[in-house]
C-alpha cells in the first residue's frame, strides 16, 4: 500500500499524515505539487495546511497545480482520494466535489476535538458503522460547508454525506451541532462512486495517539484493505 | 557599581573611553557627510541623545553621514543595543550542562538527550500591538520564529503571555480580539501550533498591552547553526520577501520610547506580515541548512539588514560590503539609509559560498522563495554600504553591535511599595460563613485572570504538527513530544513548558514577585511530570530614566536571578522591553518567564483533572496566611497590597522533586499547583477538567478566606488511588514535606468543610464551570461575567470524607 502526500506550498499537515500512515505500517511518499503523474500510488492524500496562503480563496490556486491535473484524471479512474482540511477545500475547487467551505459562522478560527457520527454512505474510506460516534479534532477558519438546495438533496439521496457534527451522543441539532455553521451538519462528503472523500476534521492527529486516542487510523485503514484485496 | 548607593548620576556612560582607539580598522572610503550644524537635530529626530551623537562621531573620527547615523541610531536603540538593561543582565546564571547555547545568539539551545536539541526564546511586541492588534500580535509571532530556525532548528510550539486592561472597556476588548486573531492567524497559517500561555487583565495595561510571544524548536544536535559571518569572498544572500518602506525605525522611535497622544501617528511603523512567505522561507531555510549549504544564517527583525549584518560582520571579525541597488524593493527610489533601516517581515540573510550559490538559487526557485546576493563578506572589518558604486556609509562594524552606550541609570526605591506592603489584608472584613464564601468563590471562578482561557486557545491551532501530548486546559503545562518525521530517530522524550507572571506579585514586592514568576514556572511543568530545566523571559517595565522604575527592574532582575540559581534552571536568553508607559504611568513589572521542563517520557505525564471517584486528593506543601497581593482581595475587596506570599525554595525543590517522582512511578493520578484563587480555585478546576467533584475538609486553623483563598505558594494538589496511599506515603515521608490527605473525588459538587464539619462551600461543579468556562466571552460580548449568591445544597455526606493519608 502506498500513499502518495501531496506538498503544496503552505501544506502544513503533511509531515503529519506521513507520520500517521507509517505508523500504521503504510508506505506514504510526498508528492512535490509540480510534478505531474500520480501514477504509481495506490491512493492520494490531499493534506491540510494553507496552500498559497489561503490567498484569493481558499483552494483556489492549489487546484491549477500541475499534479491536480493527474489526480483529477486518476480520481475518476477509481484511484481513492481523501481531502483533509484544505485538501478537501482544493477538492471542492477542482470539481471533485460539489459546494464550497465557506467562512465559519461567528468569523473565528476553530480549534477542539468535536464528535462525529459516521453516516451510511458510499464512502470506500471509512472502517466505521453507520451510527458510530468518533472524537476527531477540527482547525479550521472556513469550514462551513455551503451548497445549494438540489445539490444537498442529492447528496443525502444518493448516501454521499459520510461524517456529520453531532452531540457526544450522536444526536443532530441541525443548526446547532456543526460549530462552524456548516448546512446539514456537514463534516465530510464523497463522490458518487466513494472513492473520492473529502473532510474538515483531521483524522491523522488522533492516529499514533500522541494525546491520548487513535480513532483516526479509521479514516485510512478501510481503503488499504480494499486496495490490498484488489491487488 | 556599588549596590548601597542610590546617587550614582543618571546617563553615565561606561564606555565612553574604549570608543575609539588605534586598533579601529581603517576606513575604506569617505561617504558624502552631513552638515555639521544640522546633524545633532538629526541625530535627535532619530531618537539619539546629543552625548551619543557626540559618541557617534567619536567612534567613526568625522561627522556622519545620513545613512550611517541612521544605523547607529537603529543599532544603539535601547530595542537593539540593550544600553540600559545590558550590565542588569549580567546577574543572570546563563550556564548549566544542558547549555548549548546561551544568551547572546538568535536563541538559547539546550540539549535534550538522544541526540536532540531544543532551540526556545522569547519576544515581546508591545508598542506595535498596543497601535495595531492584529499586526503587531502576528509580525510578533513571525519575528520570533525566525529566531528559532536561524539556528537551525524547526519551529514547533509557540506560547504567547498577553496583558491587557479592563475587559469593561470597549478598546481593550478590541485590543484582545485583534491580538488573539493576529497570533492565530499567523501561527494558524504558518503551521506552528501555539500550545499555551496566559493572559492577565489589569488597568495599569490600558494604554500599554503586553504581548509577549515564545517560540521552541527541535533540532539535531548538529545542525546547531552559527550567525557568525566568515570567508573573505563569500556571498551575502538576503532570502525572503522584498524591502519596502515598512516598519522604519520600529526599534528606535516605536519600541524604545513612551507611550503619548502622538502614538497613532506611529502606526506606518507597524510591520505587515506574510505566514505564508515564512512558511516557505522555514522550509527553505532548513532544507539549505540540512543540505550544509549556509556559513552564516541571520534573521531579520529589528533594525532589518542593518541589525542582521553588522551582528554577523561583528561576531564573525569580518567585515562586509553591500550594494544596496541590489536589494529587492517594493517601492521605487528608496535611499540607502531607508533600505538599511526597513522592517520589513519574513527576510533572512545567510553567507554562501560561491561553490554552493547555484544550489541555493535552484532549491529557493524550487520553492518560490527570492533569493539575491546583496554583498560579499571582506577582512575590513568594516561595514560598508555603497549605491550606485558610490560608498554611503563606511562604519567599523563591531562599534555597532558591540559598542551601543551603557548606562547605569539612578535608581530609588519607590515610596509606593512601603506603602503597598504595609497594607494588612486583616484590616478588611472578609465573609465567614458559606453564602459569603460561595458568593467570593464564584466571583474568583468568572474572574477573567483566573477564568478558562478557552475562547482564546480555541482560535489557535494548537495540534498541527502532530506534537501536542498535552492540549491547552489540560494541565499546568503544554507537553510535546521531541522528534521530526523524517530527521533523526524516534524519542520518547518529552518537552513541557509553560509561561508565568504574576504582575500584581511584582508590584508590591518586584523581587519576590520575580522569584514566585520563576518557581510557579517550575511547578506548572513540574506538575506534568517534567524536570524544570533552563528559562527564557521578556522582562517588560516602564521608563528606566525613572529612578522609581529602574529600581524595580533591578529588584526584578536580582530576584529572578536568584531564583534561576536556586532551582537550577539558567536563562539561555530573552529579551528587554522598556518603556512601557503611556501617559507617563509606567506598567506593572511584568518580568514573563518562560519555563521549560524536560520528560524521559512523554506518554508518562500527568494533566490536572479528576477523573477517578474515590481517589484521594493530598495536598504537598501547606496553606498559610497569605493573602497579600492575591486574586481575592483583587476580586472581591478591589484591594491590591500587602506581602505577597513567601518563597521557600527549599519547600519548592522537595514539593516540586515528589510531584514529579509521584507522577513517574505511575502514583499520582492527576496533578496541579495551587496559585491564584488559592487552594479552592484549584480544586474546582480540578474537578472541571475531569469532570468530577470533591468532598474535601481542611483543618489547617486559618480563617475561612484564608484556607481556601490564601495563595501559599509550594502546594500542589494530587490524586491518588486508595490502593497506593500506603507506598505514597511513604514516599512523601521520605521526601521530608508536608503533605496532608484532604479529601476524596466524589459526586458532583466542589464542597469544602472545615474540620467540625461546618460546610464552607458546596456548590455544583457545573455552577461553577459555567462561569470558569463562559466568563471571558461573556465580557467580550459586553455582558457581566454574572455571579449571584449561593444556592447549592449539601449532596456529600460530610461524615464520611474518607481521606486515609
Amino acid at each position: 500500500m502506498r500513499f502518495g502526500v501531496v506538498q503544496f506550498p503552505g501544506s502544513n499537515c503533511d509531515q503529519d499524515v506521513v507520520r500517521a500512515l507509517q505508523y500504521l505500517g503504510y508506505r506514504a511518499d510526498f508528492l512535490w505539487h509540480q510534478e505531474t503523474s500520480v501514477v504509481g500510488f495506490d491512493a492520494i492524500v490531499l493534506p491540510g495546511g494553507f496552500s498559497y496562503g489561503d490567498y484569493l480563496r481558499c483552494g483556489a490556486i492549489s487546484r491549477f497545480s500541475p499534479i491536480m491535473e493527474s489526480v483529477v484524471e486518476e480520481a475518476g479512474h477509481g484511484l481513492p482520494v481523501i481531502g483533509i482540511c484544505n485538501g478537501f477545500q482544493v477538492l471542492c475547487e477542482a470539481g471533485l466535489l460539489p459546494g464550497a467551505l465557506v467562512r465559519n459562522k461567528g468569523l473565528k478560527f476553530i480549534c477542539k476535538s468535536v464528535p462525529l457520527r459516521v453516516e451510511e454512505s458510499v464512502c470506500q474510506w471509512l472502517d466505521l458503522a453507520p451510527g458510530t460516534v468518533v472524537d476527531v479534532p477540527v482547525a479550521h477558519n472556513e469550514g462551513s460547508y455551503y451548497a445549494d438546495e438540489t445539490t444537498l438533496a442529492e447528496l443525502e439521496a444518493t448516501g454521499r454525506v459520510v461524517v456529520r457534527y453531532c452531540r457526544p451522543d450522536g444526536t443532530v441539532v441541525p443548526g446547532e451541532t456543526a460549530p462552524n455553521g456548516s448546512l446539514h451538519d456537514i463534516a465530510g462528503i464523497c463522490n458518487e462512486a466513494g472513492n473520492v472523500f473529502g473532510l474538515m476534521p483531521h483524522p491523522e492527529r488522533v492516529t499514533d495517539g500522541v494525546n491520548g486516542s487513535r480513532v483516526g487510523s479509521a479514516f485510512f485503514t478501510a481503503i488499504a484493505k480494499r486496495v490490498g484485496a484488489s491487488a | 557599581m556599588p549596590d548601597d548607593k542610590a546617587s550614582i548620576p543618571a546617563m553615565k556612560v561606561t564606555n565612553a573611553a574604549d570608543l575609539a582607539n588605534e586598533n579601529d580598522p581603517a576606513p575604506v572610503g569617505m561617504p558624502e557627510l552631513l552638515d555639521p550644524e544640522k546633524a545633532p537635530k538629526i541625530a535627535q529626530d532619530l531618537g539619539l541623545t546629543l552625548d551619543e551623537y557626540e559618541m557617534v562621531c567619536t567612534c567613526q573620527g568625522r561627522v556622519p553621514s545620513l545613512t550611517e547615523l541612521t544605523i547607529y541610531s537603529l543599532m544603539w536603540s535601547e530595542h537593539c543595543g540593550y544600553k540600559h538593561s545590558k550590565n542588569e543582565l549580567k546577574k543572570f546564571p546563563t550556564e548549566g550542562a544542558c547549555v548549548m547555547q546561551g544568551p547572546g545568539e538568535n536563541a538559547g539551545v539546550i540539549g535534550l538527550g538522544d541526540g536532540w536539541a531544543l532551540s526556545f526564546k522569547a519576544e515581546s511586541h508591545n508598542h506595535p500591538s498596543a497601535i495595531e492588534p492584529y499586526q503587531g500580535a502576528a509580525t510578533g509571532v513571525g519575528g520570533i520564529v525566525r529566531d528559532i530556525f536561524a539556528m537551525g532548528a524547526r519551529p514547533v510550539a509557540s506560547l504567547n503571555s498577553l496583558r491587557f486592561g479592563s475587559l469593561a472597556k470597549p478598546r481593550q476588548r478590541y485590543l484582545l480580539d485583534g491580538a488573539v486573531a493576529g497570533i492565530g492567524g499567523y501561527g494558524n497559517c504558518l503551521g506552528v501550533p501555539t500550545v499555551g500561555g496566559e493572559i492577565y487583565f489589569d488597568d495599569c495595561y490600558e494604554g500599554n498591552c503586553l504581548i509577549d510571544v515564545m517560540c521552541l524548536g527541535l533540532m539535531r544536535v548538529e545542525d546547531l547553526q552559527t550567525g557568525a559571518g566568515a570567508g573573505v569572498g563569500n556571498h551575502l544572500v538576503l532570502f525572503g520577501s522584498t524591502t519596502g518602506r515598512d516598519g522604519i525605525g520600529g526599534a528606535s522611535t516605536l519600541a524604545s520610547q513612551e507611550f503619548d497622544e502622538a502614538a497613532e501617528n506611529k502606526r506606518p511603523a507597524v510591520q505587515v506580515g506574510d505566514p505564508f512567505e515564512e512558511k516557505l522561507l522555514v522550509e527553505v531555510c532548513l532544507e539549505l541548512l540540512h543540505r550544509g549549504l549556509f556559513v552564516a544564517l541571520g534573521d531579520l527583525g529589528a533594525a532589518g539588514i542593518s541589525s542582521a549584518a553588522s551582528e554577523m560582520a561583528s561576531s564573525g571579525g569580518v567585515g562586509l560590503d553591500i550594494e544596496v541597488d541590489r536589494v529587492p524593493q517594493r517601492e521605487p527610489e528608496m535611499t540607502p539609509a531607508e533600505i538599511m533601516a526597513s522592517e520589513s517581515q519574513e527576510r533572512m540573510l545567510a553567507v554562501v559560498t560561491p561553490e554552493n550559490l547555484a544550489e541555493v538559487q535552484a532549491t529557493c526557485a524550487r520553492w518560490g522563495v527570492l533569493c539575491t546576493v546583496i554583498g560579499e563578506v571582506t577582512d575590513t572589518r568594516r561595514f560598508v554600504i555603497r549605491q550606485h558604486g558610490e560608498i554611503v556609509a563606511d562604519i567599523p562594524a563591531a562599534k555597532l553591535a558591540d559598542d551601543a552606550p551603557r548606562y547605569s541609570p539612578a535608581y530609588e526605591r519607590p515610596a509606593y511599595l512601603d506603602e503597598l506592603q504595609g497594607f494588612d489584608p486583616a484590616s478588611l472584613e472578609h465573609p465567614s460563613a458559606r453564602e459569603g464564601l460561595e458568593r467570593a468563590f464564584l466571583e474568583l471562578m468568572a474572574e477573567p485572570n483566573i477564568a478558562s482561557k478557552r475562547w482564546i486557545y480555541e482560535q489557535y491551532d494548537y495540534q498541527v504538527q502532530d506534537g501536542t501530548a498535552v492540549l491547552p486546559g489540560e494541565a499546568d503545562a503544554a507537553v510535546l513530544r521531541v522528534g521530526m518525521p523524517g530527521r533523526g530517530p524516534v524519542s520518547s522524550i518529552g518537552v513541557a513548558v509553560s509561561t508565568d507572571c504574576n504582575s500584581r506579585y511584582c508590584h508590591v514586592d518586584p523581587s519576590e514577585g520575580a522569584k514566585i514568576a520563576l518557581i510557579e514556572g517550575a511547578r506548572n511543568v513540574a506538575c506534568t511530570g517534567a524536570t524544570p530545566t533552563a528559562i527564557t523571559n521578556c522582562l517588560n517595565f516602564g521608563n528606566p530614566d525613572k529612578p522609581e522604575v529602574f529600581y524595580v527592574f533591578r529588584e526584578a532582575i536580582e530576584g529572578l536571578a536568584e531564583a534561576c540559581r536556586e532551582m537550577g534552571t539558567p536563562v539561555t536568553g530573552g529579551n528587554v522591553s522598556l518603556y512601557n508607559e503611556s501617559f507617563g504611568q509606567a506598567i506593572w513589572p511584568t518580568p514573563m518567564v518562560g519555563m521549560v521542563g524536560t520528560m524521559p517520557d512523554y506518554r508518562v505525564h500527568a494533566t490536572m483533572g479528576f477523573e477517578h471517584e474515590g481517589d484521594i486528593i493530598v495536598l504537598l506543601g501547606e496553606t498559610a496566611d497569605e493573602l497579600g497581593a492575591s486574586q481575592y482581595l483583587a476580586t472581591c475587596h478591589g484591594v491590591t497590597g500587602g506581602r505577597p506570599p513567601k518563597v521557600d525554595f527549599e519547600l519548592e525543590h522537595g514539593v516540586e522533586a515528589a510531584t514529579i517522582r509521584l507522577i513517574r512511578e505511575g502514583y499520582a493520578k492527576s496533578a496541579h499547583d495551587c496559585s491564584e484563587g488559592g487552594l479552592a480555585v484549584a480544586l474546582a478546576e480540578c474537578c472541571i477538567a475531569g469532570g468530577h467533584g470533591c468532598m474535601v475538609t481542611l483543618d489547617d486553623e486559618l480563617s475561612p478566606v484564608a484556607s481556601l483563598f490564601s495563595e501559599t505558594q509550594s502546594r500542589v494538589i494530587l490524586t491518588v488511588s486508595p490502593d497506593d496511599a500506603d507506598v505514597v506515603a511513604d514516599i512523601l515521608d521520605e521526601a521530608g514535606i508536608a503533605y496532608d490527605g484532604i479529601g476524596r473525588v466524589r459526586g458532583h459538587n466542589v464542597t469544602v468543610l472545615d474540620e467540625s464539619g461546618t460546610v464552607y462551600l458546596d456548590v455544583p461543579v457545573e455552577r461553577a464551570a459555567d462561569l470558569y468556562d463562559h466568563s471571558i466571552e461573556r465580557l467580550l460580548a459586553g455582558e457581566h461575567a454574572g455571579t449571584s449568591g449561593a444556592d447549592g445544597v449539601i449532596e456529600n455526606d460530610p461524615a464520611d470524607d474518607g481521606a486515609a493519608l
